[in-house]
């Protein structure tokens, strides 16, 4: 006999505790009830009242928005060049971005899952997370005092003949890839972690020399993770306006939503322009599925 | 299986529904037509009543200052004592999101630009305001009374706050020679390739057009911020061809005092302030008011239509423009102060002087921020390009 909760008092209590036990399924929706609802009304909503949006308009005089539906804000999007580049360079930089950081961390992550003492993995797990307690703003003007005219690099090239790339396109790539790395670094660390060692020595028994150990183990094994960070990298760079705005003169797609909100009051064009990157993230997520990353998230 | 399908389902249907509600709701526009009228409505008043305990402002930051930025800096304790009206401000970072806050009738006044008081005046809420009632307005300087963006058929809208002009700054040891025209931003911008800096917000093409009405006369430009098709197109061509010379915009003041001390700019536009701000950090800058004008800002202090405490609002209006809160809030901003008494009142001595501000001849060739409008005001009609299209435009001179 498994010991049960003691039942609560009353005959009302009992009666529920009595039906919720007989009814697993109606326990299972009580207890998500909030959850669920949080994520439909708030997270979701948000979305929809954000798709409804993209299809009203501003009346061209008093410049209030006009609720009827109309393919307006589409036509503008695609009609006007600059919004494809923009929204091409916002999706290159932020590959640009994925690349870099896959390319640093994976090392870093490696010598963390493979090649560290149990103490020396906990230093490095620090030291990943460590830029994360500090605020975001204080690390992007950071960058600018490290970019500017007579900033550190500059000082540091100078002597070299050489000049820093200022702020621009340039300067964005390197503030993105430092802002984003811990998000690549930790899911890679946990997939790798997840490789066997006896693996990785099962294939040096078998005449695996360490190059072909890690392009036909390690590599496949590690790919899905390292698909994972992607989706945070990518993301991130996709959807943010402020760096840009702060170590270039850059438009991302986040600025021109932010413009068409704060400055022209064009909700509705905000909104159609807001729509691009969910597309482009579901598209991404749906490749990323396919590649199996969100099994080792 | 089968459970998850229903789940998404569910999410999915209470997704559109939610959508749908917020569809369902269509209000109708209130279109107040493309010139602008005084609408019907809203009314001054002839005669004040009792104190309502309260007022809620929006207005620019540090023009509400209660001590809690600096101690030092304070004109609104005083009023609070004197007036029984507690003081609620909500600081307006563009005249868009003013405008924005005004429209949902929670607030009693507003300090807005004349890029945002037609837009007001149009919309209906802003009432107009009887400067019989404001015994300060009398001390005001006559050229700030009765403009176009602060008035309409001769009733003012609103009480005049201050004003500045938009200046040329210059490294002194990083660019050659005096400049004295906005060329150096435009046609000779590249002599000083990646170090051009420009304000960021639509309201600049007015800059391009202002230095095309002096430089090209065939394109008959007048106001530079009524322009049509032809005359904004050779406005925005200019500016795309700087956009290959700008290291960076600038769009708040912070930004461009950076840029400068550090020489990622060196020539651009500026406000007196980061002038001023620069000089004290011992950065050689210097500025002047190019021959071909510039654009520049005077701000209102207006009265909601729908306001809750108007005889606070009212006392607010004559307060901030008495001479000792006007000298207070002129020096802490950076601008030319209203009230004509107030030069005798300022901290440092001369500041009236520095910012021009009785000097009507410097003030005549700034051309004041005010709203582009479809109605270009003339006999050309509704042929102009509106703020909305000015917007679009500024997306595309960037890139």
């Amino acid at each position: 006999v498994t010991a049960l909760p003691a039942p609560p008092s009353g005959r009302a209590g009992r009666r529920l505790a009595a039906t919720l036990w007989r009814h697993p399924r109606l326990q299972l929706s009580a207890l998500l009830a909030g959850p669920i609802g949080w994520l439909v009304i708030a997270y979701l909503g948000s979305l929809a009242v954000l798709f409804v949006a993209a299809f009203w308009h501003l009346d061209e005089f008093s410049g209030l928005v006009v609720k009827d539906y109309s393919l307006t804000n589409f036509q503008t999007l695609l009609e006007g060049h600059v919004y494809r580049e923009i929204v091409l360079r916002t999706a290159l930089i932020a590959a640009a971005v994925t690349v870099t950081d896959a390319v640093l961390a994976f090392p870093i992550a490696f010598t963390m899952a493979k090649l560290s003492s149990a103490r020396t993995r906990g230093l490095l797990v620090v030291a990943v997370l460590m830029p994360l307690w500090a605020s975001y703003l204080v690390k992007v003007y950071a960058w600018r005092v490290i970019l500017q005219e007579d900033g550190i690099l500059n000082w540091a090239l100078g002597p070299l003949g050489l000049h820093g790339p200022g702020f621009g396109n340039v300067a964005t790539w390197l503030v993105f890839s430092y802002l984003w790395l811990p998000y690549m670094i930790l899911p890679i660390y946990a997939g790798l972690e997840r490789i066997p060692n006896s693996l990785l020595d099962a294939s040096g028994d078998l005449g695996g020399r360490p190059g072909v150990t890690f392009r036909r183990v390690v590599a496949p094994m590690a790919f899905p993770a390292v698909v994972a960070g992607s989706i945070f990298t990518f993301s991130l760079t996709l959807g943010d306006y402020i760096a840009p705005q702060l170590v270039s003169s850059t438009q991302f797609i986040g600025n021109v939503v932010y413009t068409n909100v704060g400055v022209a009051n064009n909700l509705p064009l905000a909104a159609a322009f807001a729509t691009v990157p969910v597309v482009i993230m579901i598209g991404y997520l749906l490749v990323a599925r396919r590649l199996g990353a969100f099994d080792s998230l | 299986v089968i459970t998850m399908r229903w789940g998404v389902a569910v999410v999915a249907t209470a997704a559109l529904a939610l959508a749908a509600g917020c569809g369902s709701d269509s209000s109708s526009s209130g279109g107040s037509g493309g010139g602008v009228k005084a609408p019907e409505g809203p009314k001054a008043p002839t005669k004040l009543g009792a104190n309502e305990g309260q007022v809620n402002l929006v207005a620019w930051a540090g023009y509400v200052e209660d001590g809690s930025t600096d101690p030092k800096v304070d004109w609104v304790s005083d009023f609070e004592k004197q007036t029984g009206c507690q003081v609620n401000v909500k600081i307006g970072n563009t005249s868009d999101e003013m405008v924005t806050l005004m429209r949902t009738g929670k607030y009693d006044a507003v300090s807005a630009s004349g890029d945002a008081t037609l837009r007001l005046i149009a919309g209906g809420d802003v009432a107009p305001v009887n400067t019989d009632l404001v015994p300060n307005y009398a001390d005001v300087f006559p050229g700030l009374k009765d403009k176009p963006f602060n008035s309409v058929d001769g009733q003012m809208y609103g009480i005049p706050h201050g004003r500045g002009a938009n200046l040329l700054m210059w490294r002194t040891d990083k660019v050659k020679g005096n400049p004295d025209s906005w060329s150096a931003v435009f046609d000779q911008a590249s002599a000083n390739k990646g170090k051009v800096t420009a304000y960021d917000n639509p309201i600049y093409i007015a800059d391009a057009a202002l230095y095309l009405k002096a430089t090209k006369p065939e394109l008959k430009i007048d106001n530079p911020y009524e322009l049509d098709e032809t005359q904004f197109k050779a406005a925005v061509d200019l500016l795309k061809a700087q956009r290959q010379n700008i290291g960076e915009y600038w769009s708040d003041y912070t930004k461009e005092q950076a840029a400068f001390s550090s020489g990622d700019s060196v020539v651009g536009t500026t406000w007196q302030v980061i002038a001023n701000l620069l000089e004290a950090d011992k950065v050689p800058v210097k500025t002047t008011l190019p021959k071909e004008g510039a654009t520049g800002w005077s701000d209102t202090w207006m009265v909601s239509s729908k306001a809750q405490h108007p005889n606070c609002a009212y006392a607010w209006l004559n307060h901030i423009i008495s001479p000792k809160a006007n000298a207070e809030v002129a020096e802490w901003f950076g601008e030319a102060p209203a009230n004509q008494k107030s030069c005798a009142l300022t901290a440092v001595k001369d500041h009236c002087k520095i910012f021009h501000a009785d000097d009507e001849a410097y003030f005549d060739k700034v051309a004041f921020w005010t709203t582009p409008r479809k109605d270009c005001g003339d006999s050309r009609g509704a042929k102009c390009m509106d703020y909305s299209q000015w917007v679009q435009a500024w997306t595309e001179i960037k890139g």
